[in-house]
């Protein structure tokens, strides 16, 4: 794997209510350069919710976000979108373009290169993710676990300082799931910071360096992931790794 | 047989087709594509607009996209068409001192069509999964320019058939716009045939005007039920070269 320009990205007391609904409670989350943070929690805690606010796909009600220890909350948000790279459960592919335009268009239109150069940057993306073979296909032509690979590379194309996972391997059949996780790995190591909103407590316990255990919008649990898991402090999360390992 | 006889001569009298014929295919068909390209076209681009302002955050833009459509989706095409042909006549005459009909008729027939079209239109960008815009936002684009380069054409496939279906109807209702009265050499294919059948008292100019609508419409019906199927299924999927290779090798 290349090497990365990775950043240190903070979310301090983050409040979100969707009406009375209050769904993030005060979340503080550290993520320092090159590590990967794990985020875990029964469904509905609001860790989906979190990445969307910490790129402010969400404006947060309250707190603060910092990127290298400078608030971006007054930033264009449509900016500090481009250095945070983004992986949903659903791939999220364009359908109306062929691979290696859905890895080229941000870099086309965004970063303005002209349209030789974003597409030999794509091919090289998708060289990386072991799909150059695929440029012209159409995403609905690729089995899962390729989209996702896609979806990866077209995140990577934009050299963003961090990247946010979402539940990347939850809708994959499970032959699937090992490539895209091998794939997030291979990041991990190659000192791309990371937050990844996981249901692989194997990819937490082993990969990551930080895990934060969420529940009904607060974190109720933290730390290296020896400690999390074998260790668990409070009856919450101990009784969520008996539900789920 | 007298009344069957009477009835043949009525509809389908050879003659009289054959003598209405040259005209409208030289003067009637080309205004009859004229008139349905032009305010087709520009239907297009006003439904866009009416769209985009139809899903707008702004309750103000939301509000006016509604009323348009509202008014010119619920009044007759024969009303709008005299309402703004001849309402509007004077002042355009006043302006230009030109009485050719057609602007005028083309502006009617757009305002119309962009009512259908703008809901079309509609309909098909918000059937895009939100996950589309996400990621597109998510990838540092604003607001418009996902809407430009990701959901719109999206939105704007998956209504081609009824796109296609809305024109259909363009073609027919531009006859209307004989109630604004035209030159003979600005009749389009239903007037011709409707004076032919008036000067001669036989119907049958009628039942060529029909036949060359059918000429026109039906082959757009047939290319509707095409964009569906592709859409549905998508393109022929190209062979991998070692799938081609695969048929020659076994013939060697």
């Amino acid at each position: 794997m290349t090497e990365f320009t990775s950043g240190t990205l903070t979310g301090k007391n983050l409040h979100l209510s969707f009406g009375h609904n209050h769904v993030l409670r005060g979340i503080d989350l550290h993520v320092e350069k090159g590590t990967t943070a794990s985020v875990i929690g029964p469904s509905g805690s609001g860790k989906s919710t979190l990445l969307r606010v910490m790129n402010r796909l969400i404006e947060p009600d309250q707190g603060d976000i910092l990127l290298d220890g400078r608030s971006v909350l007054k930033d264009n948000p449509d900016e500090l979108r481009q250095r945070i790279g983004m992986v949903f459960q659903q791939f999220n592919l364009f359908p109306h373009k062929t691979v290696v335009d859905n890895v080229s268009l941000a870099l086309r239109k965004l970063r303005k290169l002209p349209k030789d150069q974003a597409h030999a940057e794509a091919l090289e993306q998708l060289d990386l993710v072991g799909l150059k073979h695929k440029a012209d296909a159409r995403p609905a032509n690729l089995s899962g676990g390729q989209q996702q690979r896609v979806a990866i590379a077209r995140a990577l194309a934009m050299k963003p300082e961090v990247m946010f996972f979402d539940e990347a391997t939850s809708a994959l059949d499970p032959e699937l799931v090992k490539g895209v996780l091998g794939l997030m790995a291979d990041l991990a190591k190659g000192g791309m910071t990371m937050v990844v909103v996981t249901h692989e407590m194997g990819f937490s316990r082993n990969v990551s360096d930080t895990v934060t255990f969420m529940d009904a919008g607060v974190v109720v649990e933290s730390g290296p992931p020896e400690q999390v898991f074998s260790a668990p402090e409070t009856d919450r999360l101990k009784g969520f790794l008996s539900d789920v390992l | 047989m007298d009344a069957l006889e009477q009835l043949i001569k009525t509809f389908f009298d050879w003659e009289a087709m054959g003598a209405v014929l040259p005209s409208m295919l030289t003067v009637g068909l080309p205004n009859t594509l004229t008139l349905a390209f032009s305010s087709g076209l520009l239907g297009c681009i006003l439904g866009m607009l009416l769209a985009v302002m139809g899903i707008s955050r702004n309750p103000v833009l939301r509000w006016l996209s509604r009323i348009y459509t509202d008014v010119f989706r619920g009044v007759p095409a024969i009303v709008t068409i005299l309402l703004i042909g001849i309402g509007l006549g004077p002042i355009v005459r006043q302006l230009t001192g030109s009485t050719n009909p057609f602007p005028l008729g083309i502006l009617a027939l757009t305002l119309m069509a962009a009512a259908y079209i703008g809901e079309i239109f509609r309909s098909g960008i918000q059937s895009v999964e939100k996950g589309q815009l996400e990621a597109s936002r998510a990838l540092g684009f604003g607001y418009s320019s996902s809407m430009r380069l990701v959901v719109i054409p999206q939105g704007i496939r998956r209504v081609l058939p009824a796109l296609v279906n809305q024109f259909i109807s363009l073609i027919k209702d531009s006859s209307l716009i004989y109630l604004l009265g035209l030159l003979s050499s600005q009749r389009e294919i239903f007037r011709i045939g409707n004076d032919a059948a008036a000067n001669s008292g036989n119907l049958s100019p009628l039942i060529a005007a029909a036949a060359l609508y059918l000429v026109l419409t039906v082959p757009l019906t047939h290319l509707v039920n095409f964009i569906d199927n592709r859409l549905r299924t998508g393109k022929p999927e190209k062979r991998e070269p070692d799938e081609l290779a695969a048929p020659i090798g076994k013939k060697a």
